[in-house]
């Protein structure tokens, strides 16, 4: 397990997502209201390019013809089925207990404390002033 | 003819629809005198998609010499050994535009299967017809009729002017969902539109093969609006649907549902569990092939065991096989769509039939 | 069943089937692009009246779609232009990437087959094939076209055909599943012959705008009925020709089916098989039974593929129908795309998959 610095808080903006590659693996990193989640880039179902997903609320109904919208910005829908996922866990809407995207941990971490390492950062030069999103992986 | 136990129930029985001259005494004064100065007492009514001189109308023991419905009961109810037969009259009266005369025709009809049938032979029950022409006159329809626990669901064609799913029809489905009256689907078409996506075939048979497209569409219809949803008891039967379309139906319906669902929100659960929950398909004419293997296989990707109701579909004769539930349909099934079938999807088929009589007194 | 599996194969991505992917769609960047193509009478008639069609709306579809451009929303070529509409990206993003060898183009539209005048739909064929052949198929050697006709004016259409067969460049000819008449009716015969003497298949790819509901039960409602109603429209289709007695009067006529999906078609075959031994005399046209003739005329492209909860059951349908009428396709660049890699979750042979995957289209196509 290292930890490796995936972007700077500012970089993704809320409600937009990066495609970042740690590990020679493409995860899509998004931001919901200020949170942060991390999500492998590969659609469960046929391997769709997540990140190409667009983000969108849930919409749920009491009764034919009306539409309720909640959890705005919170699920991700495949960008070639359209199949729904939640952000937050990487399951599917549909079918949540056979099948999700994996998942994993990202931190918002002080570049103050980063710059003490060990990190893995390629891209990254690492300045003091600003906060970074880091995933161990 | 043989079946594997007594007491079984047939939901798919016809009667031929009554002449004009029959249903005169049931029809009120202005109809009754609008049909014989009209000359329309003498004109005949039957559905073009009955198609009463094709093969497949009426099986060769069908026409006997005591009258139909002694007919009825020497081969079919006593043969059988059947507790109950679920009859229906389908009469040309849904297919005209005149609203009112449809409505009085259907009321004829109605009460000439109470009288002619069901008064006269306790095994029988019957089927609503409904004027759904027009949504109101459906109505008052089911609310006139639902009294006689004898009628135990509400009948419509398979190709009417809309898709029956539309909230265009909900008041009826709504009657019918209070008074305990399944929504049955039968084959054929009014033909206010070319009966298949390609436009109008010429043959006979080509329509008869495209029957199962129009319940597809219907199902996909009833899903897509909610109608499940919103008739939380409602349960649909297709009559002479057949069946072995299914798996493909419920495949490609759970699959697109999921990229599509937030066009329908209301629908909640993968179509083919609604299915399986919510329709019933009687089982003849079974539209599978000799291999009793493939039939037990077809089967087996429906899901089938609770959705199968028995029917003979007499008298029609899509089947040149003997007897009325062919190999490859597994024992317990034979027995869950002879009786448990049946009972789950009719409330008013326990009530027992001396009971049944008087209420409609 | 769990459906989580992609991740284990993800480093494995790179492709190593060199398949043939029978349904690609290209694109035009705009209306205009057909111009060069078309005399100056027709473009001023596309610029002053334009189309004339049978449903309610000019310039789309009656059932709003579900996605942008009906496009998987990754296929939106970088350099501008509605996907599919980019040859270069086209290469890079689709037949490079999955190792296609062969792809069978399928113009959706402008196609000329809803129009109603037959002059202007003619030129509205001619052009879109001159364009399929100059800006595609000569290009890109891998891409073969698809000879659209105003199949309403069936003169015309051989014609049509005719010329395309001179200029190469053309793998089968489309006709549209939703016609003004059922395709099998015999106005429509001719056409059928031309493409027999030539020795082009016939594709029908799902659509068609003529006017009657997509249901024998009336105009659905959403979306949702219109994209399942691709499905029952096809087996009309396939009766169709069965009991008009195409097949028999032709014998050498294939036809492709794309996509409407497979698996209904062992139902259709037993149900029309029932109906035929007992109402055969009405079809005399028709000696044998309906199944053999869908057996020796009807092929089927793959996508969007049906997805059993269980895929063994997928596995008995193709074995019902013979691997040998199934041909894999993609659908690229549209929201419904399958990937060559993971579309088929039952277990097939290696000889199925040779087949499905490019041996049969080659076979039905002389595909080298
Ligand atoms: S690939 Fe994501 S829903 Fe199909």
């Amino acid at each position: 397990m290292s930890r490796h610095i995936v972007a700077t808080v500012d970089e993704i903006a809320p409600g937009s997502s990066k495609l970042v590659t740690v590990k020679g693996r493409e995860i899509a990193v998004f931001n919901v209201k200020g949170e942060f989640f991390a999500l492998f880039n590969r659609c469960p179902h046929e391997g769709a390019p997540l990140c190409k997903g667009q983000v969108v609320s849930l919409v749920e109904s009491d009764e034919p013809g009306t539409y309720r919208m909640s959890r705005q910005g919170e699920l991700l829908r495949c960008p070639w089925h359209g199949w729904e996922f939640d952000i937050r866990t990487g399951q599917s809407y549909c079918d949540p207990a056979n099948t999700w995207v994996r998942k994993f941990a990202v931190a918002v971490e002080p570049g103050e404390r980063l710059a003490k390492g060990p990190y893995v950062a390629e891209t990254f030069p690492v300045s003091v002033e600003q906060d970074y999103l880091v995933i161990e992986m | 003819m043989r079946l594997p136990l007594a007491g079984g129930i047939d939901c798919d029985v016809h009667i031929a629809p009554p002449s004009m001259r029959a249903l005169l005494p049931h029809l009120d004064a202005y109809w009754r005198e609008q049909m014989v100065n009209r000359g329309l007492d003498r004109v005949d009514f039957t559905l073009a998609s009955a198609r009463p001189r094709l093969p497949i109308a009426a099986r060769p023991d069908s026409r006997g010499n005591g009258g139909e419905l002694d007919t009825l009961r020497a081969r079919l109810l006593d043969p059988l050994q059947l507790r109950t037969a679920i009859c229906h009259a389908l009469h040309g009266a849904i297919a005209l535009h005149t609203e009112d005369m449809a409505a009085a025709l259907c009321r004829a009809v109605n009460d000439w299967v109470a009288a002619e049938w069901l008064d006269r032979e306790p095994r029988l029950r019957g089927s609503i017809l409904l004027p759904l022409q027009n949504v109101e006159l459906a109505v008052a329809e089911i609310e006139r009729r639902a009294a006689d626990q004898r009628f135990v669901q509400v009948l419509a064609l398979a190709m009417v002017d809309q898709p029956l799913g539309r909230r265009h029809y909900w008041p009826v489905w709504a009657a019918a969902e209070r008074h305990g009256l399944p929504l049955a689907i039968h084959a054929g078409s009014l033909f206010r539109h070319a009966p298949s996506a390609t436009g109008w075939p010429s043959f006979h048979v080509e329509d008869h093969v495209l029957q199962a497209q129009a319940f597809d569409a219907q199902l996909a219809s009833l899903i897509a609006e909610g109608a499940f949803q919103k008739f939380a008891a409602l349960k649909v039967v297709l009559l002479e649907s057949g069946l072995t379309w299914l798996p493909t139906f419920i495949w490609r319906m759970n699959k697109i549902w999921r990229g599509l669902r937030a066009e329908v929100p209301w629908v909640k659960q993968p179509p083919g569990d609604i299915i399986r929950d919510r329709v019933r398909v009687t089982l003849q004419p079974v539209d599978a092939p000799d291999d009793p293997q493939v039939l037990a296989r077809t089967l087996d990707h429906i899901g089938a065991e609770r959705m199968l109701l028995f029917s003979s579909d007499w008298p029609h004769w899509h089947d040149d096989r003997p007897d009325p539930i062919p190999d490859g349909v597994p024992d317990a099934l034979a027995r869950r769509m002879l009786l448990d079938n049946p009972a789950e999807t009719y409330p008013r088929l326990s009530l027992p039939a001396a009971r049944a009589t008087e209420a409609a007194r | 069943m769990s459906t989580n599996t992609l991740e284990r194969s993800a480093v494995a991505a790179k492709p190593k089937l060199s398949l043939v992917d029978c349904d690609i769609h290209p694109n035009l960047k705009s209306e205009a692009e057909l111009f060069p193509f078309m005399e100056r009478r027709w473009v001023e008639h596309a610029q002053q009246f334009g189309p004339n069609n049978h449903q309610g709306l000019a310039y789309t579809l009656q059932h709003p779609r579900f996605q942008p451009a009906v496009s998987r929303a990754d296929a939106w070529p970088p350099g501008g232009g509605p996907p599919g509409s980019d040859l270069d990206f086209l290469r890079s993003h689709h037949l490079d990437a999955h190792g296609i060898a062969h792809g069978l183009l399928m113009l959706l539209r402008p196609t000329g087959c809803d129009e109603r005048n037959l002059d202007f739909a003619a030129a509205l064929c001619a052009a879109a094939n001159d364009w399929q052949r100059e800006c595609w198929v000569k290009p890109e050697p891998r891409l073969h076209g698809g000879i659209m006709i105003p199949q309403e004016d069936p003169a015309a259409a051989v014609k049509e055909i005719e010329r395309c067969a001179r200029t190469g460049g053309f793998a089968q000819v489309n006709f549209p599943p939703r016609a003004l008449e059922p395709p099998g009716r015999r106005r429509y015969w001719s056409i059928y012959e031309a493409a027999v003497h030539h020795g082009f298949p016939v594709g029908l790819h799902v659509g068609g705008v003529p006017g009657h509901p997509t249901t024998g039960a009336g105009m659905p409602t959403y979306y949702l009925q219109e994209h399942h109603s691709n499905m029952p429209g096809m087996q009309a289709v396939v009766s169709s020709f069965v009991f008009e007695g195409v097949f028999e009067r032709l014998p050498e006529l294939r036809i492709v089916l794309i996509e409407g999906g497979f698996a209904w078609s062992p139902a259709l075959c037993w149900r029309m098989d029932r109906a035929w031994r007992l109402m055969r005399a009405e079809v005399p046209q028709v000696p044998r039974p309906p199944s053999e003739y869908v057996r020796d005329h009807v092929y089927y492209t793959t996508q969007p593929i049906e997805e059993p909860d269980d895929p063994a059951h997928l596995g008995e349908i193709i074995d019902w129908i013979g691997h040998e009428r199934i041909m894999f396709s993609t659908d690229y660049p549209h929201w419904d795309f399958d990937d060559p890699r993971y579309a088929f979750r039952t277990k097939l042979t290696e000889a199925q998959r040779a087949a499905i995957f490019g041996g049969n289209a080659r076979a039905l196509y002389r595909l080298p």
